[in-house]
Parts: structure tokens; sequence; C-alpha cells
């Protein structure tokens, strides 16, 4: 199985990177899954370039094609400003609309205030119901003080499991495009609504 | 293979001066180009249709009309005409007209239009775009094949015995492409109907046009009209040229900077290695256009975008000068890669050739 981390940590080396990675080897540690890390720091010229121009480059159009045949998605954002951070959520605009569709999602953000952390319930969770993909029901907050707490620990774990499960259990399926013959276009024209 | 010249008509200032022109000097810039394409012995001049600034050309036929008063060979056609927010009896109307005045010297490009608010203000929604299209082009082919029409669809008033006026001339109607960018289901109409398809694929990586061409090549044989080699497809192209490579990349920079439509964002650079523009010596707008059939197949039209990101129309006159000289390369090179059995773009005389084979 694939799995795809998403980190939109901006320093080096980052504490969302930290946290994206913790999940995955939890992940890993449940379910038989290759890890692959999609770095957004490094993309953030080419979504910007994306958004101007409407075409990926190749490097950004590969990373979009990982996250769209992944099995199951680890996605994880610094909050800035009462939300995940504007970099994360360009990359996700670029998204097929349909290619998270029943994904299963682990969403987890890090900031420096336990404050912020239901930006997950209230920002993260709905743009990825949007998506229609299947987000797990432990969302995975870490502010500074919870970097030397047991409760991360039992977090990570807890999301972790429930991500493993839904990969094993909900294999995603990619569908194939539907070419509609014409003279059935046609026809749906000419029949009363 | 035709080769020729299409224009958004945007009103677009000048980066390098400042200088915006007027929708006068816009608009007969526009023709003082078209006449120059004729001049450097191009086949086609295309000109958009767009009902919101920056862009000047809301009236394609009678620019054409007028161009094709001042001009002798060159076919005059649309990049594109909206099939979804005019009337379909007026196109039908106007392009006949056009063809009788030309003397046959007509085709047309239809195109959905992707600016939202455009659509009501014709009384349409974008959201049904592609029905539109499929409905206002069944009754459009109609119009011009059947004298007498009676008609009842979801989008247009009703009509009973209608006869679109002119006929089309010599009872033969103007050969139509279908432009898209985006959606199958256009090049599965435009296979339906033995018609052209259009792939502008000037913006974009090549990639997700190959896969368009292709399913529209596939569908034209599908539908019995030939080979899937067989279906007519239309290129776009997008080039700055001097004779000194590192010139035109100096001299087309700021445009493409500052250029509506991508500027801001990736370099030119990158911009010509994931795109079909082409910024250098005429030698290398050859070698990328050849290029082009090695991924889309034998094609039958080639239209180049020339007078766009607020370029001074002296400069645009220029690069018509290198392109008429590139031209007559291209013709003689495609023509020797052709495979067997590959049509030519149909005109009205080859559309008339056919008619009377049938009938005689």
């Amino acid at each position: 199985m694939k799995l795809v981390v998403v980190s939109a940590g901006l320093t080096q080396p980052s504490s969302t990177r930290l946290l994206a990675d913790r999940l995955a080897t939890a992940v890993e540690a449940r379910a038989d899954a290759d890890v692959r890390v999609i770095e957004l720091r490094d993309l953030a010229v080419d979504i910007a370039n994306h958004l101007v121009t409407g075409f990926p480059s190749p490097v950004l159009g590969d990373a979009l094609t990982a996250v769209a045949e992944a099995d199951g998605l680890i996605a994880a954002t610094p909050i800035f400003t009462a939300s995940y951070s504007g970099l994360f959520k360009a990359f996700f605009d670029l998204i097929d609309f349909e290619a998270l569709t029943g994904k299963p999602v682990l969403i987890a953000a890090t900031g420096g205030t336990a404050r912020h952390s239901l930006a997950l319930e209230h920002a993260m969770r709905p743009m990825f119901a949007y998506l229609h993909a299947v987000v797990v029901p432990t969302a995975v907050y870490a502010a500074s003080e919870d970097w030397a707490s047991g409760e991360l620990a039992g977090r990570i774990d807890r999301a972790a499991g429930e991500l493993a499960d839904l990969m094993s259990h909900n294999p995603v399926r990619h569908k194939e495009e539907e070419l509609i013959p014409f003279e059935e276009q046609l026809a749906a024209l000419r029949k009363k609504p | 293979m035709q080769f020729g010249i299409f224009s958004v008509g945007d009103v677009t200032t000048d980066p390098t001066t400042g200088v915006t022109p007027s929708e006068r000097e816009r608009i007969k810039a526009m023709v003082t180009i078209a006449l120059k394409a004729e001049e450097v012995g191009l086949d086609v001049f295309a000109t958009g249709e767009h009902h919101n600034p920056p862009f000047v050309p809301s009236s394609p036929t009678t620019m054409l009309g007028y161009i094709a008063a001042r001009t002798e060979r060159l076919i005059l056609s649309t990049a594109t005409t909206l099939i979804t927010t005019n009337d379909p009896v007026k196109i039908a109307e106007d392009f006949a007209m056009l063809q009788h005045l030309a003397d046959g010297r007509v085709d047309l490009m239809m195109g959905r239009g992707n600016t939202g608010p455009v659509y009501p203000w014709f009384g349409q929604d974008i959201r049904q775009g592609i029905p539109l299209a499929i409905e206002n082009y069944a009754l459009l082919h109609e119009l011009w094949r059947n004298d007498v029409v009676d008609w009842e669809g979801r989008f247009r008033t009703p009509l009973q015995s209608f006869t679109s006026t002119p006929r089309p001339l010599d009872g033969v109607p103007p050969f139509v492409w279908h432009g898209s960018i985006r959606s199958p289901e256009i090049a599965e109409q435009a296979a339906y109907y033995g018609d052209g398809f259009f792939a502008n694929h000037i913006f974009w990586p090549k990639e997700h046009f190959m896969r368009l061409i292709g399913l529209y090549r596939e569908r034209f044989a599908h539908y019995g009209h030939g080979t899937p080699e067989q279906a007519y497809v239309g290129l776009g192209g997008q080039v700055f040229m001097r004779k000194n490579s590192q010139d035109a990349v100096n001299e087309f920079r700021p445009y493409f900077d500052n250029a509506p439509v991508y500027g801001h964002g990736p370099s030119l650079e990158d911009f010509t290695e994931q795109t079909p523009l082409t910024v250098g010596s005429p030698q290398q707008v050859i070698d990328k256009t050849l290029t082009f059939r090695e991924h889309f197949g034998d094609y039958q039209r080639q239209l180049f975008l020339m007078d766009h990101a607020g370029l001074p129309l002296k400069t645009v006159l220029e690069q018509l000068d290198h392109l008429g000289e590139i031209v007559p390369v291209l013709r003689k090179e495609f023509a020797a890669r052709r495979a067997p059995g590959v049509a030519e773009a149909p005109t009205h005389a080859s559309l008339l050739a056919a008619k009377e084979k049938v009938t005689a």
C-alpha cells in the first residue's frame, strides 16, 4: 500500500514534519505501507506558478499524482492565523476535486499554543469532508508543550491505528474516466426535463 | 497543410513603453495583421470573440467581412465562435452571408467560452456549457443542411418551417472546427460529426492534449469518417523570433513576464520547456513546430498566436515577416514527413468537389 505524507512545515527542521514522521512511523508499524513524504516548502514556487498558469511543473505534477494514487494520506500543517497555512491550502486547491474521494486521511497540526488545536476540527476536517475524503476520528495536534508528554504519543498511536485500519479495510478504488457517447448526450437533451 | 494566425484581440498595455492602444487602434491593427498574413503567404486568419473588456472583437463577421473585401486568398475563420451564448440561427445566417461575400473563404471554430459572467448577459448559464454547445450546434448543423427546419430544443425558442438565409454558398456549409482545451465531450462531438478538432495547446503541457486528440481520432474512426489518422486536427502555437535567438529572448522577456495569461508566474525558460512557446531563432521555431506531429500525429492546421501581451503592431508585422520566411520550410518538412492517406484541411473548393462527386 502507498502512504503519502504531506507536510506544510516551513522551518528546517520543522515540528510539523516531526509530527508527520512520527505518525507515518506509527502507521508503518501497523500496515504494510511504502511511505512517501511531500514537503510543500520545496514546492512553494511551483504551487504559486500552477495557480498562475493553470498547469503543474513536472515535479509538482508528480506530487499531485502521488497524493491522488495514495491508499492513505497524512496531512500535516502548522496553524497560522486560526487555520491551516496558506501554502497547505494552496496545494489542496490544486488537487483534482475527485482525487481524494473515499481516501483515508489522517489530519495533524502544530502550533505554538494549545489554544489553536480546534482549527483541526473547524478548518481542516471540513476541507477534507468537502473533498469526500474519509478522515479518521482522531486528529492530532501538537503544541509546544506537548512534545514532552506521553499523551501525544498516545494520540499518535490511536490516530495511526485508525488510519491503518481504514487503509487495510477500505482499499481505494481508482475509477476510469467514462465517456458518454454523443448519441446519448444528444438524446438526453431531446427529453423534456 | 494550412498555416495561419489567430488573435485574441486583447487591448494590453505595452509593458516596455506603458502605451495602451485605443480600441480603434487595436481593431485596425487586427485588420492590418490579417492583410499582412495574406501578404507573407499564410493561409488562415482567425479572430476571437469576446464580450468583455479588455477585448475588442465582439463582432467577428463584421471584421472578417471587411478583411474579405481586402484579401484574395486568405481563409477567414474564428477562434472561437461562442456556440453557447450566440443564437445558432444568427451564426447560421452571419457565416453563410460571409461565405457569399468571401467567395467561400470561410470556416469557423466553435468554442464554449470560459468567462462565467458572459453567459447570463446572453440569458444563459455556464453550468449548462456542454449541453448548450451540443444542442446549439445540432441546430446550426441542421440549419445549414436543410432548407426548411422544424426545431424544438431545451434552450432556444422553437422553429416552425424556418429557412435560414442566405443558404450556404453552393449548398456547402462552412467547415467547422471544434475547439477545446479541456473537455472530452467536445472531442466526442467533433468526432461524431466528422468535423475538425482544434486543440489550442499553447498554455499547457502536451500530455493532456495527446489524450484529448487521441480520443478525437479514435472516435472519428468509430463514427465511420475514416481512419484515426484521417481525422482533422488543428493546433495552436506561440512564437517570437529574431535572427539571433538571444535577441528574441531579451526582446520578448518583458512581454512574457507581464503577459495577462501567464505573466508573474514561471520563468520564460521554464515555460518554453513545458509548453509549445518558442522564443528564439527562426530555425528553433521550425524545429519545435515540427515536433508537434510527433506528439499529435499528422495534422491539417497550424495557427500561431502572434499579437498579444501588448506587442506593438510594428513588432507583430516584423514577426509575420519571419513567419512568412519559415512557413515554406515548414510546408516542405511537414509534407516530407506526412504519412500517405492523410487528408488536407477541407476548404470550400474541396467540399464542393466532394459534394459534386456524390451527386454526379
